[in-house]
């Protein structure tokens, strides 16, 4: 019977090296992982665990914008003071995960990497722009968030790749962010729909930047840039809201399935969407 | 005769019974000490694997489990061919009677499979490892045959027959023809027809539910070992290990006496526990190796393969006189019983009238085989479905004829003297009580907010008695062991020894309650049907009064005085012989210390057959609020009240009602077993069977009615299954209130409340 090994390197070369055998996998919190291993869906021979890498864990302040170790657990992310005030919605992404136990060790980049269409963490960083710094054999790339996965359980990372950190631009004055999500409970459920909304204002309340992500309603969590727009040049009036909510209902591709028909979920995520977008603009300090 | 005595139920004051003490199981549970049925582990233990059917309905064509038996490390395989062929027969194990052929059909498929996840073969072997590899080598052939899930196309004429030998029992002309429909019930009183004919108000609607998992947290889980003189010895986690034992030595054609099960603490059971599917393939696949086998199941096999209860398809119709009389009812139950008859439909027909006096009524049930797991025992089995729908028909009852809907059941409500829908006349029951405690309570008057709404419903269940047995034994510092035969599900444990205690005079610490292994203790039916507390707690209370009655006969010839002389309280012996007044109290201790000059060991044991269980009756009160945009509910109030009788530890009977009421809500809301177009379930696992989570639910007020039950020492009635009966009514009638559409199909999830509000806006 094969063995599985277990590595814990502390360098991120050391780790692209680890992980360019082909049975390798990569592990941050273990919350998707080791649900998988047990249940016999993955069988990798070597474990390679991210959490000893200096910088792929913890926050850190860079440029005037934050980097995020893509292992941190979501705790870690919900007591860091100054990424809550400039970013609470991709915090709250990141908290909803699971339940207090959960939130001790998942990471927004397993999150990110398991590659469900209903990771709660991944549209708000969308929304946010965020990019990844990808260590791997050929060293470091840095691309947008929304093109690591490329449909459910799927991503661009090659053998030997993985995510190193977050990087979130720096932040002007009047600009906020939220997420929600749709679950049929209270938490430990999969979202139905969820909703990014990333904004910023001038000092007159007006919308200069939008961009808003949605999850669970497509094979991937996508941007969509139309809806985004939709928000731009005006305050929150409730024409702009019924254009962005239409623009989002238009870019859902869902599935019917056992956790929700296609119709639920489009209709969902036009609701969820306009509670974000209202929310992110509270916070703006409009 | 001089031997009476002490009766404790009459004494003015009780010092044990009523009050809160911590439970004896609760260290171990909280620390992790507490061993559950997979925390056995045996010398030269093998692990054992289930090979499951990944179809619906199938023959098993054939079975090559050659190249499994090839792979090192493999000590046994086995399929039916290891199992005796049984003939029918049903076996009467305590709350509902089952066959042992379908038993036996059940934990390992012969010639057919019925549902997906249906054992047909099983290996152990060296490491887990080994043993999914071997699985992974047996080859079985099927031939798929068509399949059918959902109970009306079970019961249509061109539905796929599961059973051909199954012909259906209840109808005036015994059919010709063999169909799913394995059971007709009826009930009927008075004239129907003439009663709706002359009924003012009438109301009627078809109500759906779908099949729910008792969704206990541990999975089953065995060890067994077969020694080589063919004795076994099994550990197991279940509501009963001299069910245990009768179930194995059936299905493996073993006597009683070769079979010794020891129960392993339980991790929740609530009726899904009250029959067997490891233990007899551990039993074998122990045989065949000549190793202990342990097998555990994975949370997917217990939903795959364990009992849920049924889903149902009911229609009810109700006719009132214009001052709220109900003069007539018909109720029809059709009910899922998975692969094999015995859904919880008969129950269900008992229960759906119970809590109501009324004149006439048709009451009909039929139990209906599908191509899915075989139904287990779900606490209060069948009464939440049909209450379900009959509390919703009485709620839009209410609401046409302009009535309160507490003032329509009490107008309507069974009381001491009613001859009950399903046959015996009530005695010393609380429902009236129960319905008045609501009624005045601050919860029903108080105000609801935008988009919420509030439902009333009523729930009955039996409570039953029957065979218990108890041990005490004193140790000589006066403490005591008390000893019965049934596993502790609900925390009976606490009340056994505080049972003990009361009658003993001793305090609750110096009792040490255990469950004994079936070698060690009398035959005790499981633990369901809430009747331990009730049966084993009378065997309790009577073997203490045993124990008391020795030692005042010890106190007696110690003194040298007559039997009468000496009276037993709190906790020691007076001697009240006016000639000898010097004689000074003694304590149990004293005289357990003195046990070797008095007649050796003080002990006593008391087997019974207790009758006179107290029926339950609950009134629940929802409160809930609807987003409606997107339809999510969510439960703001909740309040419960129950007849009790009398509660021995309070903090148990109202995590009881709690209990009841959290899967009651998940039943509601949220919980279904959803399967794809071939049969396989689609969501075996918490992430997809939503169960309630913690942060799901209020605080859940509960208000304990005590009627004493005369027949208990204490005044107890069962429980634990009462507060699970009202609560799918209660949250539908509370969505009646808040959308202002009757939704009659469960669950009540976020899609299909919006799909009701926007059908509402169409
Ligand atoms: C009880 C429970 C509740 C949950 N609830 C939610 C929920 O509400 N919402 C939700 O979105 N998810 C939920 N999840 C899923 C899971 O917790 C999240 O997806 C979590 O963010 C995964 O992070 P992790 O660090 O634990 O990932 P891991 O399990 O360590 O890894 C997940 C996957 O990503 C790969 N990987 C990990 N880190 C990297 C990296 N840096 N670079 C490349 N690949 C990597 C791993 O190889 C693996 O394939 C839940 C899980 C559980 C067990």
């Amino acid at each position: 019977m094969p063995e599985l090994a277990y590595l814990a390197p502390s360098s991120p070369e050391e780790a692209a090296r680890a992980l360019a055998s082909a049975g390798s996998r990569p592990l941050s919190g273990g919350t998707d992982l080791l649900v998988q291993l047990r249940a016999g869906r993955v069988k990798p021979d070597v474990i390679v665990d991210l959490k000893k890498i200096a910088g792929a864990v913890g926050v850190r302040e860079e440029n005037g914008g934050f980097v995020i170790g893509a292992a941190t657990s979501g705790a870690v992310l919900g007591e860091h003071a100054g990424l809550v005030r400039a970013w609470p919605g991709i915090v709250e992404g990141a908290n909803l995960i699971g339940s207090t136990q959960v939130q001790g060790r998942a990471s927004l980049g397993g999150n990110l990497c398991n590659g469900s269409p209903a990771a709660d963490g991944v549209p708000a960083l969308i929304a946010a722009r965020a990019t990844c710094v990808i260590v791997g054999p050929n060293g470091r790339r840095e691309v947008p968030v929304e093109s690591i996965v490329t449909g459910p359980g799927k991503t661009s990372l090659v053998q030997g790749e993985f995510v190193l950190e977050f990087r979130l631009p720096a932040r002007p004055a009047r600009a906020s962010d939220a997420y929600l999500r749709l679950i049929p409970r209270t938490e430990m459920d999969i979202a139905v729909a969820g909703v990014g909304v990333n904004l910023v204002l001038d000092a007159g309340g007006v919308v200069t930047h939008a961009h808003v992500a949605i999850g669970a309603v497509a094979p991937t969590a996508l941007l969509v840039a139309s809806a985004g727009a939709a928000l731009v040049g005006g305050k929150l009036d409730d024409a702009r809201l019924a254009a962005m909510e239409a623009a989002v209902r238009a870019a859902c591709k869902p599935i019917s399935d056992k956790r929700g028909t296609a119709e639920y979920r489009t209709k969902i995520a036009g609701v969820l969407s306009r509670r974000a977008a209202l929310i992110a603009y509270d916070r703006a300090g409009a | 005769m001089s031997e009476t005595l002490d009766k404790p139920a009459a004494q003015a004051t009780l010092n044990v019974v009523g009050t809160r003490p911590i439970r004896p199981d609760g260290a171990d549970k909280v620390t992790g000490r507490a061993t559950y049925g997979a925390d056995y582990n045996m010398p030269g233990q093998l692990v054992g694997r289930i090979l499951r059917s990944p179809h619906a309905h199938a023959r098993i064509v054939s079975i090559d489990a050659s190249r499994a038996r090839a792979l090192p490390g493999v000590k046994a395989v086995v399929t039916s061919a290891d199992f005796p062929d049984l003939a029918s027969e049903m076996h009467d194990g305590g709350e509902a009677a089952s066959n042992l052929r379908d038993l036996s059909l059940n934990v390992m498929a012969r010639g057919k499979v019925l549902y997906d996840g249906h054992a047909v073969a099983a290996v152990a072997a060296v490491s887990a490892a080994v043993a999914e590899e071997a699985l992974s080598r047996i080859k079985v052939i099927y031939e798929t045959l068509p399949h059918v899930i959902d109970v009306e196309p079970a019961m249509s004429p061109d539905a796929p027959v599961l059973h051909d030998y199954m012909f259906t029992e209840g109808l005036e002309t015994p059919p010709t023809v063999a169909s799913n429909i394995a059971k007709r019930h009826k009930n009927v009183r008075g004239d129907v027809d003439a009663a709706f004919a002359a009924a003012d108000v009438i109301v009627e609607d078809r109500y759906t539910t779908q099949a729910v998992h008792q969704g206990y947290i541990e999975p089953q889980a065995c060890v067994a070992a077969w020694a080589e003189d063919g004795r076994c010895e099994v550990w197991s986690s279940s509501q009963g290990q001299f069910m245990v034992r009768t179930y194995c030595a059936k299905i493996l054609g073993l006597e009683i006496s070769d079979i010794r099960v020891t129960p392993a603490e339980i991790g929740g059971g609530f009726g899904g526990k009250t029959t067997v599917y490891l233990e007899p393939i551990a039993l074998a696949l122990s045989r065949a190796s000549g190793h202990p086998v342990k097998m555990v199941m994975t949370r997917e096999d217990v939903f795959r393969a364990t009992g849920p209860t049924s889903g149902a398809v009911m229609h009810v119709k109700l006719g009132a006189l214009s001052d709220g009389t109900i003069t007539a009812a018909t109720v029809e139950l059709k009910f899922q019983a998975g692969a094999f008859p015995g859904s919880p439909v008969g129950a269900a027909c008992m229960t759906a009238l119970a809590c109501y006096d009324i004149a006439n009524f048709t009451i009909v049930g039929w139990d209906v085989v599908t191509n899915t797991p075989k139904t287990a025992a779900y606490r209060a089995p069948g009464a939440p479905i049909a209450a379900f729908a009959v509390e919703s028909a009485v709620d839009d009852l209410a609401r046409k004829l302009g009535m309160d809907p507490i003032a329509l059941r009490e107008k309507n409500a069974v009381r001491d003297g009613t001859k009950a829908s399903y046959g015996p006349t009530f005695q010393n029951i609380g429902y009236v009580e129960t319905l008045a405690a609501i009624r005045d309570s601050d919860h029903y008057k108080s105000p609801l907010k935008p988009n919420q709404g509030r439902g009333v419903a009523v729930g009955f269940w039996f409570n039953i008695g029957g065979e218990s047995t108890a041990a005490i034994h004193i140790s000589e510092d006066g403490s005591a062991a008390v000893v019965t035969g049934n596993p502790d599900i609900g925390g009976s444990r606490a009340s056994m020894a505080m049972m003990a205690a009361e009658t003993l005079g001793v305090p609750v610490e110096r009792v040490r309650p255990m469950i004994g292994d079936t070698a060690s203790i009398g035959y005790s039916m499981l633990t369901g049907g809430s009747r331990t507390t009730f049966a084993t707690g009378m065997a309790v209370v009577q073997a203490a009064e045993k124990v008391i009655l020795d030692l005042r006969q010890r106190a007696a010839k110690l003194w040298e005085v007559s039997l009468d002389h000496v009276v037993w309280r709190m906790g020691q012996a007076e001697c009240i012989d006016p000639a000898k007044p010097e004689k000074k109290p003694m304590t149990l201790a004293a005289l357990a210390a003195q046990s070797g000059r008095t007649g050796g060991p003080i002990s006593a044991q008391v087997t019974l057959n207790a009758q006179g269980a107290g029926p339950g009756f609950g009134v629940h009160l929802c409160d809930l609020e609807v987003d409606p945009e997107t339809g999510h509910t969510s439960i703001v109030r909740y309040t419960a009240a129950q007849d009790v009788g009398r509660a021995i530890h309070p903090s148990y009977v109202e995590g009881q009602i709690q209990g009841g009421v959290a899967q009651g809500v998940g039943w509601a809301l949220n919980e279904a077993y959803i399967f794809d177009r071939d049969g396989r379930m689609e969501n075996a696992g918490f992430l997809d069977y939503r169960m309630p989570v913690a942060s799901d639910l209020p605080m859940l007020d509960t208000i304990m009615i005590e009627v004493p039950n005369p027949r208990h020492p204490f005044g107890a009635k069962g429980v634990g299954e009462v507060p699970i009966v009202p609560p799918l009514a209660a949250v539908a009638n509370a969505m009646r209130g808040a959308i202002g559409v009757r939704m009659s199909s469960l669950p009540l999830s976020p899609p299909a409340v919006l799909a009701a509000l926007d059908g509402k806006g169409g």
